[in-house]
């Protein structure tokens, strides 16, 4: 079987001295399982839990631990984030679980590319990009937004103080990039924050 | 620009990350109805100078849709509420008469 390849290829790039302090990399190919059907179900917070080992997300919200997670997507939907070549075994396994319940558990683990941004610049860059509010304060640690960047959709969260995760749709991911690198480029740093 | 609350996610975007539906609360007139009927759900619409309630779908963000009331003269935003009722929350339609009390009612 041929190797999984990510959209971007490995791009990467790290602010320098005057730039932004903001590294961006592929995060290459990454497992995601969407899941839809009654959040509030106690048979799909145990397979939630035995997928990635956290514990459903709230409203707007990102759950994550060990380099795996659980983001919340609508009133109905989760992405769960797992190591690519886990997600076909966690897919059928959910399927599994909730057996009879209401629900969609499918991988589309390549469906998207999954950019890591780390520093403490993110926020700047962020803001300069979607129209979501990154003051200090407004999206703290654990929080998920799904928005705009121009004409593409995308949905970003923060893992950590200084770590985020941005994905788009697979073809748009040069697009992204680009877009990222052009925003965190020497003298783009807006200075609101 | 608007500046909209989605009740099911309690985002509170700008209009970029929503799309607009058109007039919220028709009746729908299908199969057996007269074509009078048929004409008026198809094409007749209200278009207030005023207060107007639409179908809005958070289309970059929850994909859910809901409906807002606004003014259409001053783009106010007066609420917004889930799609799922046949007409606007009593306690909304309090606000607006309180704003705007020469408003005829929904």
């Amino acid at each position: 079987m041929s190797e999984p390849v990510s959209a971007i290829q490995g791009r990467a790039a790290s602010g320098n001295a005057k730039g932004l302090a903001i590294g961006l990399t592929d995060a290459g190919p990454q497992g995601m399982v969407t899941l839809r059907g009654d959040l509030s179900s106690p048979a799909l917070a145990a397979a939630v839990q035995e997928a990635v080992g956290v514990s459903v997300p709230g409203t707007r919200e990102a759950n994550f631990a060990g380099g795996r997670g659980a983001v919340w997507m609508s009133p109905d939907e989760l992405l769960l984030r797992l190591p690519y070549g886990d997600a076909p075994a966690a897919t059928a396994a959910i399927g599994k679980a909730l057996d009879g319940e209401h629900h969609l558990a499918l991988d589309v683990s390549d469906a998207r590319t999954v950019i890591r941004l780390t520093g403490e610049d993110v926020p700047e860059v962020l803001a300069k990009c979607a129209p979501v509010d990154l003051a200090p304060g407004a999206f703290p640690v654990g929080s998920a937004r799904r928005t705009h960047m121009g004409q593409i959709a995308v949905a970003f969260w923060r893992i950590a103080e200084t770590e985020w995760e941005i994905v788009a749709l697979r073809s748009y991911g040069h697009h992204l990039y680009d877009w990222l690198a052009a925003s965190a480029k020497p003298g783009g740093k807006v200075g609101v924050f | 620009m608007l500046l909209l609350t989605c009740p099911h996610c309690g985002v509170s975007g700008d209009e970029t990350e929503f799309a607009p539906g058109g007039e919220a609360h028709l009746k729908r007139f299908g199969p057996g109805s007269s074509d009078g009927e048929f004409e008026t759900y198809l094409f007749y619409r209200r278009n207030p100078k005023g207060v107007h309630f639409e179908r809005w779908r958070h289309a970059f963000g929850c994909g859910k849709w809901f409906h807002a009331a606004r003014c259409t003269v001053t783009m106010e935003v007066f609420g917004t509420y889930p799609a799922d009722v046949t007409e606007p929350p009593a306690e909304l339609v309090e606000t607006i008469r309180a704003k705007r009390p020469e408003w005829e009612g929904f």
